[in-house]
C-alpha cells in the first residue's frame, strides 16, 4: 500500500517521527542523506550473490522512540549509537501496517506480507516466509536457514502452509528457552527462571510444546553442545535475549547459515507495566545487536560478506494517545506505535546514510531477495536499493 | 438482530438504573448504526456502578445524539455505519454482551486494516460530542499528590526528568512531618469539598488509616485476598485446553465482588467494582504493586475525575519467571527499590499527563514527593517551567505554592 494512502494525520505524525530522528543523526554530525548518494554507491562485494548472507536482528518486542533514539533515549543505545550507526545505511520511517501483535508482526515482517491470522495462535504464516523463497530458488539445505525465537509462540514462524512451498522447505526453528527447559531436570528450573522467563502476555496466551526429545537432538546435532556445557554456560546469562543470541552464536560457528534471523523479546516485559524492566530489556537489546555484529566480523565464514539488518517489529503506544497506556502496550495503532526505524550493516552498504522517505516493514523480504538474489513474488513490500 | 428491532424487553437483563436509562433513549439507538449502538450499551450496561462522571458523560451522549438531525448523525457516524462486520460477531448477542462483541470486532478491525479509519471515526465523534456538551471543570482546582515511599532508592538517579520541563523542581525538601502534613491537606480538601467519589487515595502497600477514613481508599495490600483469589481463576484458565485470551478476558470479564466472596464495606458498591477493574482489567496490577498504583491512578482520573488524588508508591516485587508471579506463591520474593523507583518516576509524569486530560487541566497541581531523596517537583499554574527552586522548601510551602 502507498504511504499516499495514509490518513493525512497519521502521516503527519509518522514523518514528526522522523523529524525527530533525523534532527538528531544530523547533529550527531555523522551523517548525510542517502537518496542523493546512491549513484555513487560503491561496488558491491565481488562475491555472487548466493555467496552473500544475511542476519536480521527484531530489536523487539515493541520498542518506542522515546526510549531509543530520541533524546532522551538515546543513553539507552549506546552501542547503537556509537558503535552500529556510524556504520550502517539508517531508515527514519520504517511503517507497519499489520497487526500489532509480535508473533504476527515478526510473521509479516519474515513474509513480507500482513498477515491476518489470531496472533496468540500456533498457526503458520499464509505467504511464504523468506527462508522458504530462499531455500527453494538456491536449493539450498534445511541448515542454510535459521531462526531463533525466545518465546514459545514463535515455533511455526520458519515455515508456512503457503501452496507451493511449506513443509520442509522452511528454516529450522530454535527456542533457546525450550532447549533449557529440556535440558534441565524440572528440579533445576528454579535456578534458571531468569533465563526461562516469559512476558506477561505470554503465560496466558502460547500453548505450550510438548516434549523435550526434539530439543534434545537439536542440542546434539545442530548445536554440537553437550546438556552440560549448555546448561554451564546458561549459568552466566542474565536473560532469555542472551541465551538467544548465545544459540545464535552456536549456530554461526557450526552451521554458518546464510539465512539467520533473531527475535529478541526480552524488552516486551513493559505489558507488565514496570517501566524500569522494559529499558532493562531495551538496554540489553542493544548491547546484544553490537555483540552479533561482532560476531559477524569475527567469524570468517560471515566476515566481510554478510548483511545486517536491525529493526524493530513496531513500536508501542505513546504517553498522549488517551486510548493507551504510554509504554506498557500497542494497543492504539498510533503513529508511534506504527512508526520505527532499521539499521542495514554489511557491504555495499553506505556507511553513515540517512534514509528519510517512508518504507514499510514488508520491504525487508523483497530486500533481502534482491540482496541475495532470490524472488519473492508473493511478499507486497518493495526492494529498498540503499540496501543493495 | 438490527438496532431498530431493539425494543425495552431487549434489555431485560441489565441492571435497573441501566435499564429505565435505554428504555427512555430507545428512539435514538434504534436510529445508530450497530457497531456504535454496542459501543454506547457497553457504557450503560455499567451504568449502575459507573461514577458520577460516566453517569452524565453517558446522558451527555444520548442528550447529543437526541439533538442531531437525521443527516448530522448520519454523517458523523458513517465511519461506524461503514465497518465490516466479521462472522465471529455476527452470533454474539450485541446488546446483552456488548463486551464480547467488540473483542470480536476489534480482532476484525485489525486483522482487515479498518482499525485506523475506526479510529478516525471515534475521534471525530468524541471532538464533536465534547464540542457540543463540553465537560464541567472541577468545583476547585485537581490535585493529585504522589508519594514515593522511602524505601525506593537507587543511588544516582535522577528523579522527575519527565516532569521537570513542566514546573519546579525542589532539590531540598526540609520536613519531618511532611508525610502528616499531606496527609492533612487531602483531609481538608475532602472535609470542605465533600463530593462523591471526588477524593481518592491509592496506596502501593497498607493504606494509612489516618488518611483512608477520610478519602475512597484502594490499597495493593488491602486487595490482597482478592488478588491471590483472582490469581487462582487466572491459573484455572491456564489449566483448561482452551485458554485463550478471549476465554481469559471473558472469564475475568464475569467476576463480580459477590463471586469473589468479597464483603461489602462503607466504600460502596460503585468503588468496589472499580477496584475489581483495576485487577481484572489492568496488565501487571496483580503482581507489581508499581503497577497497581499507575494504572489505579489513571483509571480514577479517566473514570472518577477526582479534585484530589493521593498516590503512594512503595517498592514492588523482584521480577520473577511470569509463572511464578501468577501463581501467586511469590511472598518470600524480594522487593526491588531501585526498579521501584524508576516505575514510581514514570507512574508520576503518567498521573501528570492523565489529570491534563480532564476539564480545568490548566488550573490543575501536581506533587511528586520522593521521600528518599527528600526531592520534590511543582507542577502548576502558578508554577514556572523548567525552574529550580531555590531554597530548601517544608510540605507546607510546597502546598501552599500550589495553592497559588
Amino acid at each position: 500500500m502507498s504511504n499516499r494512502s495514509f490518513p493525512a494525520q497519521f502521516r503527519q505524525a509518522t514523518q514528526q517521527v522522523a523529524m525527530d530522528r533525523r534532527e538528531f543523526l544530523r547533529a550527531a554530525g555523522r551523517m548525510g542523506a542517502a537518496a542523493p548518494l546512491l549513484g555513487m554507491m560503491p561496488l558491491r562485494a565481488a562475491a555472487k550473490a548466493r555467496e552473500q548472507k544475511v542476519v536480521v536482528v527484531t530489536f523487539g518486542g515493541g520498542a518506542r522512540d522515546e526510549e531509543t533514539f530520541a533524546p532522551d533515549g538515546q543513553e539507552n543505545i549506546p552501542h547503537l549509537i556509537g558503535a552500529l550507526l556510524p556504520q550502517a545505511t539508517f531508515f527514519t520511517q520504517v511503517v507497519n501496517r499489520g497487526i500489532l501483535g509480535h508473533y504476527v508482526a515478526t510473521a509479516s515482517l519474515a513474509t513480507g506480507a500482513y498477515e491476518t491470522f489470531n496472533n496468540f495462535a500456533a498457526t503458520a504464516p499464509a505467504n511464504p516466509t523468506v527462508f522458504e523463497y530462499y531455500r527453494k530458488a538456491l536449493h539450498r539445505p534445511p541448515t542454510d536457514a535459521w531462526v531463533v525465537a525466545p518465546s514459545n509462540g514463535f515455533n511455526r514462524i520458519g515455515e508456512s502452509d503457503a501452496r507451493g512451498y511449506g513443509a520442509g522447505l522452511g528454516a529450522g526453528v530454535i527456542l533457546p528457552k525450550h532447549l533449557l527447559a529440556a535440558a534441565l531436570p524440572r528440579a533445576h528450573h528454579g535456578a534458571f527462571s531468569h533465563l526461562l522467563r516469559d512476558n506477561y502476555e505470554d503465560p496466558y496466551y502460547t500453548p505450550d510444546l510438548q516434549g523435550g526429545e526434539f530439543e534434545l537432538q537439536q542440542l546434539d546435532s545442530m548445536l554440537k553442545l553437550s546438556v552440560e556445557e549448555f546448561t554451564q554456560h546458561a549459568r552466566s546469562l542474565s536473560s532469555a535475549d542472551e541465551l538467544s543470541v548465545y544459540v545464535a552464536h552456536q549456530l554461526m560457528r557450526r552451521h554458518a547459515p546464510s539465512l539467520l534471523w533473531i527475535t529478541l523479546h526480552d524488552m516486551d516485559v513493559a505489558h507488565s507495566g514496570a517501566y524500569s524492566l522494559y529499558v532493562e530489556g531495551i538496554r540489553r537489546s542493544d548491547r546484544l545487536c553490537a555483540e552479533i555484529w561482532q560476531t559477524i566480523q569475527s567469524e570468517p565464514e560471515y566476515a566481510g560478506r554478510t548483511t545486517m539488518l536491525v529493526l524493530p517489529d513496531f513500536g508501542r503506544d505513546s504517553d498522549f494517545d488517551s486510548g493507551g497506556n504510554g509504554f506498557q502496550h500497542h494497543r492504539t495503532g498510533d503513529a508511534l506505535s506504527r512508526t520505527t526505524w532499521m539499521m542495514a550493516l554489511g557491504p555495499g552498504i553506505r556507511a553513515g546514510a540517512v534514509v528519510d522517505r517512508p518504507v514499510q516493514s514488508t520491504d525487508l523480504v523483497p530486500t533481502i531477495g534482491a540482496k541475495m538474489g532470490f524472488a519473492t513474488p508473493r511478499a507486497q513490500g518493495r526492494v529498498l536499493p540503499e540496501v543493495l | 438482530m438490527q438496532p431498530a428491532q431493539l425494543t425495552t424487553d431487549s434489555f431485560a437483563g441489565y441492571p435497573p438504573q441501566a435499564r429505565a436509562l435505554v428504555a427512555g433513549q430507545l428512539a435514538v439507538l434504534r436510529a445508530l448504526p450497530l457497531v456504535f449502538a454496542a459501543l454506547l450499551l457497553r457504557e450503560c450496561r455499567e451504568y449502575d456502578w459507573r461514577f458520577p462522571a460516566e453517569q452524565q458523560a453517558i446522558r451527555d451522549q444520548f442528550s447529543f445524539l437526541a439533538s442531531l438531525d437525521e443527516t448530522s448523525r448520519r454523517q458523523l457516524l458513517s465511519g461506524f455505519a461503514a465497518v465490516r462486520l466479521p462472522d465471529s460477531a455476527r452470533n454474539i448477542d450485541w446488546v446483552g454482551q456488548p463486551q464480547q462483541f467488540l473483542d470480536a470486532l476489534t480482532a476484525s478491525l485489525w486483522s482487515t486494516h479498518q482499525i485506523d479509519g475506526f479510529r478516525q471515526s471515534a475521534k471525530l465523534y468524541a471532538l464533536a460530542w465534547r464540542k457540543a456538551k463540553p465537560e464541567q471543570p472541577p468545583v476547585i482546582p485537581r490535585l493529585t499528590l504522589v508519594v514515593f515511599d522511602a524505601a525506593l532508592q537507587q543511588q544516582g538517579y535522577p528523579l522527575f526528568r519527565k516532569l521537570r520541563p513542566h514546573g519546579v523542581f525542589v532539590p531540598q525538601v526540609q520536613d519531618a512531618d511532611g508525610w502528616a502534613t499531606l496527609v492533612a491537606h487531602g483531609k481538608r480538601r475532602a472535609q470542605l469539598h465533600p463530593l462523591p467519589s471526588g477524593h481518592i487515595y491509592i496506596d502501593g502497600a497498607d493504606a494509612d488509616p489516618s488518611l483512608a477514613g477520610h478519602l475512597d481508599t484502594t490499597s495493593y495490600e488491602g486487595l490482597r485476598s482478592v488478588r491471590v483469589q483472582l490469581l487462582q481463576r487466572i491459573q484455572q484458565i491456564l489449566g483448561t485446553a482452551n485458554s485463550g485470551p478471549e476465554q481469559l478476558r471473558t472469564t475475568l470479564a464475569e467476576i463480580t465482588p459477590r463471586s469473589l466472596h468479597w464483603p461489602s464495606d462503607t466504600t460502596g458498591e460503585t468503588f468496589r467494582r472499580f477496584q475489581l477493574d483495576v485487577l481484572t482489567e489492568g496488565s501487571g496490577t496483580q503482581i507489581f504493586s508499581t503497577t497497581f498504583v499507575q494504572w489505579a491512578a489513571r483509571e480514577a482520573l479517566r473514570r472518577a475525575q477526582p479534585v484530589t488524588l493521593v498516590l503512594r508508591y512503595a517498592p514492588r516485587q523482584h521480577s520473577l519467571n511470569m509463572n511464578e508471579m501468577l501463581s501467586g506463591q511469590t511472598q518470600g520474593n524480594a522487593p526491588d527499590p531501585a526498579g521501584s523507583l524508576v516505575d514510581a518516576d514514570m507512574g508520576a509524569f503518567y498521573a501528570w499527563v492523565d489529570q491534563q486530560r480532564l476539564a480545568g487541566a490548566e488550573q490543575s497541581a501536581l506533587l511528586v514527593w520522593s521521600q528518599a531523596h527528600q526531592q520534590a517537583m511543582l507542577v502548576g499554574p502558578g508554577m514556572p517551567r523548567n525552574t529550580e527552586a531555590a531554597a530548601p522548601l517544608s510540605m507546607a510551602q510546597m502546598l501552599a505554592q500550589l495553592a497559588g
